[in-house]
């Protein structure tokens, strides 16, 4: 009999906590999914991937390269190995980047 | 009839123009990163992730068609920053313009500062309507004249040519910030401006680009103690010795330059209780303040976190006076938009001329005009459907459960890449600009 009323306690404390906070179930859903969340030592994690956005590179030259592979499509490219990162061949005066792309209007200014 | 720039809700909205590509597949360089007015509502700038400025002006009245407002049309556009490579980090500097901001007009040419992540440029934008032609030792297309085949001389004049606009990077102010600029203000006393970018504020001289002052620092001498980041600045509109910053942790600091050289100590500080029984693994990330803004009168300030709007009065520190939800609707989501980054979306607020009304953005290409004289708020939506001239723009719903009535759009069927976060207000007229990804709407009040 009481063991009734205790669970049936707790199941309107889960009710209300639900419609009391729908953050709170949002949190739960999230902590389900990933359960090492917020537990990492050290400061905030968030806080430091914001400090250093922008994309890395391994130096000038794999910056170089790539820009130049984005601009000219015809580059002969190597099997592209995702553990080289410093571009995947030594480049020849075909595959240096082209120089700089002249002004591409705005779309806006049409 | 110029407007009062007041009663947002007695105010319908119409469109006017629309800037922009219409096709959906998006080039990254068209992304608009920034939108702002000058200080009289004639120019009109746009900066996005290409490193490109557009500025629009506004025709002059028509006036034989009276219902027909002024256009803003191009009068200039250039190519304000370039990605680069920073040698040191190996880390590339994109380009996107974070902010522009506007000088009050001095002369006949206009001033503009922009931003990218670590250099700061102000430009000059200046018309030339008449060039010299007539000269005596160059013929008119430049090539030199032969002098043997002088035998008279001239003298130059200037006479009409095309209007022509020209862009000119006047001063570059960089090496100032070791992390990314996300602030930029001009001061009242138009000499000095401030940059903030996550954990410093400098101040520089207009006319000095290789040095400038910090003013805060907020960095830890340990950086595994780093718990709170600067996310806007501004200054005041009048008093030159005040400035305010937001943090990521929902606080605002009002700092007092007469009160020391580093503002390290702020002279007050904003903050609102938080229960903390209510507190969640979301609290902190979404009162992280996106945006500041004072009043135009100066009496107040605005602040934007990723659920609401806040009206400060400078003179309570302890709570803001007016708290307006922009989609609380979106409270029952948080966990999907912590997973597709949505939840760090940096909304910009903006106010009216009389301050009255403010506005921000939200997604499904929505924005929210509340009316804090009137106590209401209305949805509008800025979208190809309504886009034919003068039309009227209808108020939008969402629906954030339950059963969804005829017009009202779900929750779940909004769009969250169509996402409005820069919007700017004409500071005298009833005259908004609005921004999507790609697209710029410019809407004004519908005059009858």
């Amino acid at each position: 009999m009481s063991g009734e009323v205790e669970a049936s306690t707790e199941e309107q404390q889960e009710i209300q906590d639900t419609v009391v906070s729908p953050e709170k179930t949002e949190e739960a859903k999230l902590k389900a999914r990933y359960p090492h969340l917020g537990t990492k030592p050290g400061g905030s994690d968030l806080l430091r991937k914001r400090l250093q956005k922008g994309q890395k590179y391994f130096d000038s030259g794999d910056y170089n390269m790539a820009k130049a592979k984005m601009k000219n499509k015809q580059l002969p490219t190597a099997a592209a190995e995702k553990t080289e990162i410093t571009g995947d061949h030594i480049p020849t005066p075909q595959d240096l980047p082209q120089r700089k792309q002249s002004l591409v209007a705005s779309k806006l200014a049409v | 009839m110029a407007g009062a720039g007041g009663g947002g809700n007695d105010v319908q909205w119409c469109f006017s123009q629309v800037k922009g590509a219409i096709d959906d597949d998006v080039a990254e360089a068209d992304i608009i990163s920034t939108v702002e007015f000058n200080h009289s509502g004639e120019l009109l700038a746009t900066g996005d992730k290409g490193g490109r400025v557009v500025i629009f002006q506004q025709e002059t009245e028509n006036k034989s068609q009276p219902q027909c407002r002024s256009e803003y049309n191009v009068y200039s556009t250039f190519q304000s920053h370039e990605p680069e490579f920073d040698y040191l980090k190996s880390l590339e500097i994109e380009e996107k313009i974070n902010k522009i901001r506007w000088l009050p007009q001095k002369n006949a040419a206009q001033f503009l500062l922009s931003t990218n992540d670590k250099t700061i440029k102000l430009w000059k934008i200046s018309e030339r309507d008449k060039r010299p032609e007539g000269y005596n030792l160059k013929e008119e297309d430049g090539r030199y004249r032969d002098a043997a085949t002088i035998t008279t001389l001239r003298v130059p004049v200037f006479r009409p040519m095309d209007l022509m606009v020209e862009a000119s990077p006047r001063r570059v102010f960089v090496n100032g910030h070791t992390y990314h600029i996300n602030s930029i203000s001009v001061n009242s006393d138009n000499e000095t401006y401030l940059s903030a970018d996550d954990l410093r504020i400098n101040l520089w001289h207009l006319e000095i680009t290789d040095r400038s002052f910090n003013v805060v620092d907020i960095k830890p001498a340990n950086m595994e103690e780093l718990t709170e980041v600067i996310t806007a600045a501004e200054f005041h509109p009048h008093q030159c010795n005040t400035f305010v910053y937001s943090s990521s942790k929902g606080t605002i600091r009002l700092c007092d330059m007469r009160a020391s050289a580093l503002c390290d100590k702020h002279s007050k500080l904003f903050e609102e209780p938080e229960d903390p029984s209510n507190r969640s693994f979301f609290s902190e990330i979404i009162s992280s303040i996106s945006d500041v803004k004072f009043s135009h009168n100066g009496r107040y300030m605005m602040t934007r976190d990723y659920l609401s709007v806040k009206i400060w009065d400078l003179n309570m520190e302890n709570r803001p006076v007016e708290t307006y939800q922009v989609h609380e609707y979106l409270r029952s989501k948080l966990c999907s938009l912590y997973e597709n980054d949505c939840i760090f979306d940096k909304f910009e607020c903006c106010w009216n001329g009389n301050d009255s009304v403010v506005m921000t953005g939200s997604y499904n290409n929505f924005f929210r005009m509340l009316d804090r004289s009137q106590r209401r708020d209305v949805t509008l939506e800025a979208s190809r459907e309504s886009c034919k001239a003068r039309q009227v723009l209808k108020p939008r719903r969402v629906c954030a459960g339950g059963k969804r009535k005829k017009d009202e759009i779900s929750v779940d069927s909004l769009d969250f890449n169509k996402k409005i976060l820069h919007t700017a207000w004409h500071p005298q007229e009833n005259i908004i600009a609005v921004a999507t990804t790609n697209n710029l709407y410019i809407f004004q009040e519908k005059v009858n």
